[in-house]
């Protein structure tokens, strides 16, 4: 059979994909986007009150992967066994037309300018010596200054909501004075402040910190993008995470892009669309194409293209180019090969204040961005030097609304009684009195925590799994336990009656089974060096010029801050310099 | 789109132009021609009733129901068989202008011919040079009229066109009547010629002729039609509460252009006129048709403006949820609509001052409670929205309590509604457009 060509492959239907269909069909590029899940739409799923349904979202999983067909294998250390991750807990990809980006928080942040040059910084500020041993720390290649037109761009699309610091140079607000200058305002004010955010920021200003508006891709006012789509504005229901959004007030590929990419007829995306792999001519320096399977017909299909864009989840990016033989893989012994190299996280743990019985948190109001934040301890503002560990938290109140089912579950906390009168005391003076605050910190790459194919196990479709093999190090447990201490005078001075903090434990393993963040990172990244990153600064894979890798999959360290808005930046950096210079001349944008 | 305009009637049927043989153009440049043409199918709205999702542009199928049996929208491709490839430029104008097929026989007044006899030569003209040369052919019939015979016998038709329908020669003359400038002269013969916004917007009579087919025949035009598909089309003119009073001429055009505006949003069947037809029009005759339909004076010329009255928003952000309905409200309606009634257009429509709500008929806010509504993407507003069904989770009492709150709350005033009455509206409830499968997809 014939294969049909296109101008462009993109692989996966979140936010980078979209905002690369997006940018390639403006270029005048015939672009097919393949998503192996389902169509989604606000109106169907979506649409209240059935989208705010906990058990069937966030506890049933209605937006998530399909553990069934693939998943991944976990294990902590190369002499482990690594075994099926087959109930979705410490980290929830998505899967369908949207994919995280439809049921993420909305958290919105750019980057912590240091954070682009961690290595760099860090060597010049503590030697060389200050690196522990086995921690692969690296430059992205690109600066805040590059950036910057890129992130301005994201949240006029995404409609984030937030308050500035400085504004080219000035002082234009009450905003975070960690953050990097801006070149323009927030598109919409900051959200509104819940009471437990407001009582944050000022015993966090009363400590002496710098609180501040986090930025919020959820809408504060109704707000129409410069692709003409339009937003709702926020009410606080609280069903973001998890969910699609019947306001349409949280920004996602669905809500924000798609609209808009659907009226192009040089756009087609296909869904049930699983790509096995993307289909590499002789001497593997160039892709043909992509080989993905029709799930509806259970049909391998091939489709042709001249450019083919990896935009799927993170991880998915990792496996497609280990199954397609995109790259050299990483080899854990030797520190050699990239593919996989520099797995990383986050941090986060979350402490918990109960205020007195007067002062009403109502926890299931909230919206999944906002919230009141400190940068204080995040990134290099402050001096590492004496604590010995690399990298930093933020911390905040972002009551994103607690669910009945979560909270029951989570039960009261503390040193409640777990049955009984006393429990359900407990659990309701929990839910209407406390709230909780998080250190949402960084994580480093390690020599030995990185991505490769299993051994073992393989997916529905015959193709073995993608292995990850992570763990907790020293460093991050010491980081944690640093901010998550700088905490606790914020919360005597909000006038708790008690609390609890919480922090990972010395020598803690890596636990699949709870909850932390989905924002997976690493294992394609970006870098200077073809030797130990998988794509150059334009996110275009070394090895294979005209296939870009677009995702976290090019952190090379995990943030403290949440991953989205760094994705769309780089996704809109990639796709202006595939627009501006690699159409123009196809090949390498960087001489390897 | 089923526009079911003819839910009440016995023997109306949808247009079929059935095909003969080959004509000929004359030899020209067709480009222009066919560019204009297809402006004119636009701005005549041809395709919210010839297109069927799935069966190809202008193939026809779009299904009419009525108590008598289904009717069908013809083929009006340029197939010679199964289209109208047969037609001559005379016989198409003849079809369009005066509602009789190529065999003589007279159309269903589904098709708009009495407002079409208004359409001047020059676009009939491009019409046909459009639909001969611009679109392509479909061999594919529209399904067969299921109407038994003998009420399938079309002469009664014949009669109702004499009786009913304008000549194009008087039609013409009433387009050149003298009006006050320009630009409303065109957007006049936009809206009473091509636009047939008269054929929903307009009352009609006992044998279901539209009562006024321009506004030069009184102020029935146009001062609001019988319910379509379960909704009630309002006044066009400047009636106060229930007409466009208020509205500004940015208004109009931004509605026409992308189905929603400060003052509220498009639902049912507008959509459809607007999706296939105004959107794709020009500013210049947006605006036309704004400025002409703001020329319209009230047919109730007696009726008080609409005021906003803050005390039910007063009451509900101080936690009184005391009223008949709004406790309802607050649960189902709030979130968009907000305590004020003003909602978040043109994202969420207003309540408050909205003209489809206060109106003597409640049928359009029931029904909309009860099947949802969805706005679709528009070329130049590409976000849809949808308003959820509540017919499964509301009771009867609870929607008559809300919709009598809603017509009364922000200064509404109208009459409060039964849960009788919206008992008896279920059955009219139009489908939801969700489970028509038509379904936005952001």
């Amino acid at each position: 059979m014939c294969a049909k060509k296109v101008d462009a492959i993109v692989i996966g239907a979140g936010w980078a994909g979209s905002i690369l269909a997006k940018e390639l069909t403006e270029a005048g590029l015939s672009v097919v986007m393949l998503e192996r899940g389902d169509e989604r739409a606000t109106a169907v799923e979506g649409d209240y009150p059935s989208s705010i349904d906990e058990l069937r979202g966030a506890i049933r999983h209605r937006l998530f992967q399909n553990l069934s067909q693939s998943t991944v294998t976990i294990r902590n250390t190369l002499d482990q066994e690594a075994l099926p991750y087959r109930r979705l807990a410490a980290f929830l990809p998505g899967e369908g037309v949207g994919g995280a980006g439809l049921h993420w928080s909305g958290v919105h942040f750019r980057v912590a300018p240091d954070d682009l040059a961690l290595r760099t910084n860090v060597v010049a500020r503590y030697g060389k010596n200050f690196i522990p041993e086995g921690m692969n720390l690296q430059d992205y290649g690109v600066t805040y200054e590059e950036l910057e037109p890129f992130f301005d761009k994201a949240e006029k699309v995404f409609g984030t909501s937030g308050e500035p610091y400085t504004i080219k140079g000035k002082i234009a607000g009450n905003g975070n004075r960690f953050a990097p200058d801006r070149s323009d305002v927030f598109p919409l004010p900051a959200m509104g402040e819940v009471y437990s955010a407001s009582l944050f920021r000022s015993a966090a200003a009363n400590v002496g910190y710098h609180p501040y508006a986090l930025p919020a891709a959820n809408a504060s006012a109704q707000y129409t993008n410069p692709y003409g789509v339009q937003m709702g504005p926020c009410n606080f229901c609280g069903y973001c995470s998890g969910y699609d959004c019947y306001m349409y007030s949280k920004a996602s590929p669905n809500v924000n892009i798609l609209p808009a990419l659907r009226q192009d007829p040089k756009f087609t995306l296909i869904t049930k669309a699983h790509v096995l792999k993307v289909n590499l001519d002789a001497d593997k320096k160039k892709a043909t194409g992509v080989s993905y399977l029709d799930l509806r017909t259970k049909k391998q299909v091939e489709l042709d293209a001249d450019l083919v864009i990896i935009s799927a989840f993170q991880f998915h990016n990792v496996h497609l180019m280990l199954l397609s033989g995109i790259g050299q893989p990483y080899d854990p012994q030797q520190n050699t090969g990239t593919v996989g190299r520099n797995f990383v996280y986050q941090t986060i743990t979350t402490s918990r204040a109960w205020l007195s019985p007067k002062q009403y948190t109502n926890l299931f109001v909230g919206a999944g961005g906002a919230g009141v934040a400190i940068d204080d301890f995040n990134s290099m503002n402050f001096d590492h030097g004496p604590l010995g560990f690399v990298g930093g938290s933020p911390v905040w109140v972002n009551q994103a609304g607690v669910k009945p089912i979560a909270a029951a579950t989570g039960g009261p906390g503390g040193k409640a009684p777990t049955w009984g009168e006393g429990y359900k005391e407990a659990m309701v003076d929990t839910y209407r009195h406390s709230l909780t605050i998080d250190a949402h910190g960084s994580n480093m790459a390690y020599r030995d925590v990185y991505l490769d194919l299993d051994p073992t196990y393989s997916n529905a479709y015959g193709q073995p799994l993608l292995r990850m093999t992570f763990n907790w190090k020293d460093n991050d447990i010491r980081m944690n336990q640093y901010v998550v201490g700088k905490i606790e005078p914020i919360i005597k001075a909000m006038g708790a009656t008690k609390y609890s903090l919480g922090m990972l434990k010395d020598g803690e393993v890596f636990d699949t089974r709870r909850y932390q963040t989905t924002h997976l990172g690493g294992g394609a990244i970006m870098g200077t060096d073809p030797k130990t990153s998988c794509v150059n600064r334009y996110l275009q894979s070394w090895d294979v010029s005209n296939v870009f890798v677009i995702g976290a999959s090019a952190f090379p360290q995990g943030m403290g801050y949440n991953p989205t808005g760094m994705v769309a930046a780089l996704a809109y950096w990639a796709a202006y310099h595939i627009r501006t210079t690699y159409l123009k001349n196809p090949g390498p944008m960087v001489q390897a | 789109m089923k526009y079911g305009l003819f839910t009440r009637a016995t023997f109306f049927g949808v247009a079929a132009l059935l095909a003969g043989s080959v004509s000929e153009l004359r030899a020209e440049d067709t480009s222009a021609l066919i560019a204009q043409g297809k402006y004119v199918a636009e701005a005549s709205d041809c395709s919210a009733c010839h297109t069927v999702r799935g069966r190809g542009e202008f193939a026809g199928g779009m299904e009419f129901k009525l108590p008598i049996g289904s009717i069908y929208s013809s083929n009006i491709t340029p197939d010679p068989t199964h289209g109208i490839g047969a037609y001559s430029e005379a016989e198409f104008s003849r079809a369009v202008r005066e509602g009789v097929r190529r065999d003589g026989a007279s159309l269903y007044p589904a098709m708009p011919f009495p407002s079409y006899a208004r359409m001047s030569d020059g676009d009939i003209h491009a019409l046909y040079v459009y639909f001969m040369k611009g679109v392509q052919p479909v061999a594919q019939a529209a399904p067969p009229n299921g109407i038994p015979w003998p009420l399938s016998i079309r002469l009664p038709m014949t009669i109702w066109r004499a009786v009913f329908s304008p000549s194009v020669v008087a039609a013409q003359k009433d387009v050149n009547r003298s009006l006050p400038d320009d630009g409303i002269g065109r957007g006049a013969y936009l809206v009473e010629g091509p636009g047939h916004c008269g054929a929903c917007h307009s009352p009609r009579g006992m044998a279901l002729q539209e009562k006024a087919l321009s506004n030069s025949s009184g102020s029935l035009f146009l001062s609001g039609g019988a319910a379509i598909d379960g909704f009630v089309p309002t006044s066009l003119r400047q009636d106060q509460r229930t007409g466009l009073a208020g509205w500004s001429e940015d208004d109009i055009v931004q509605f026409l252009a992308t189905g929603r505006n400060r003052r509220g949003e498009a639902f049912g069947g507008m959509t459809d006129a607007i999706f296939h037809g105004t959107q794709h029009l020009t500013d210049a005759d947006l605006h036309a048709m704004a400025r002409y339909l703001l020329s319209l004076q009230p047919h109730q010329p007696t009726l008080s403006a609409w005021h906003y009255d803050p005390s039910a928003a007063t009451a509900l952000q101080a936690g009184d949820a005391s009223a008949q309905g709004a406790k309802v409200y607050v649960d189902h309606c709030e979130a968009c609509h907000r305590s004020d009634g003003r909602g978040y257009a043109p994202a969420f429509p207003p309540l408050a001052g909205n003209p489809v709500l206060m109106s003597d008929d409640p049928a359009s806010l029931v029904h909309v409670v009860q099947s949802g509504a969805v706005l679709p993407g528009m070329t130049k507003a590409p976000s849809a929205f949808a308003m959820p069904a509540y017919s499964g989770i509301l009771s009867s009492q609870q929607i008559a309590d809300v919709v009598t709150f809603i017509r009364k709350a922000w200064g509404n005033n109208a009459a409060p509604v039964t849960a009788a009455t919206v008992e008896e509206l279920r059955k009219s409830a139009p489908e939801p457009t969700i489970q028509k499968g038509i379904i936005p997809l952001n």
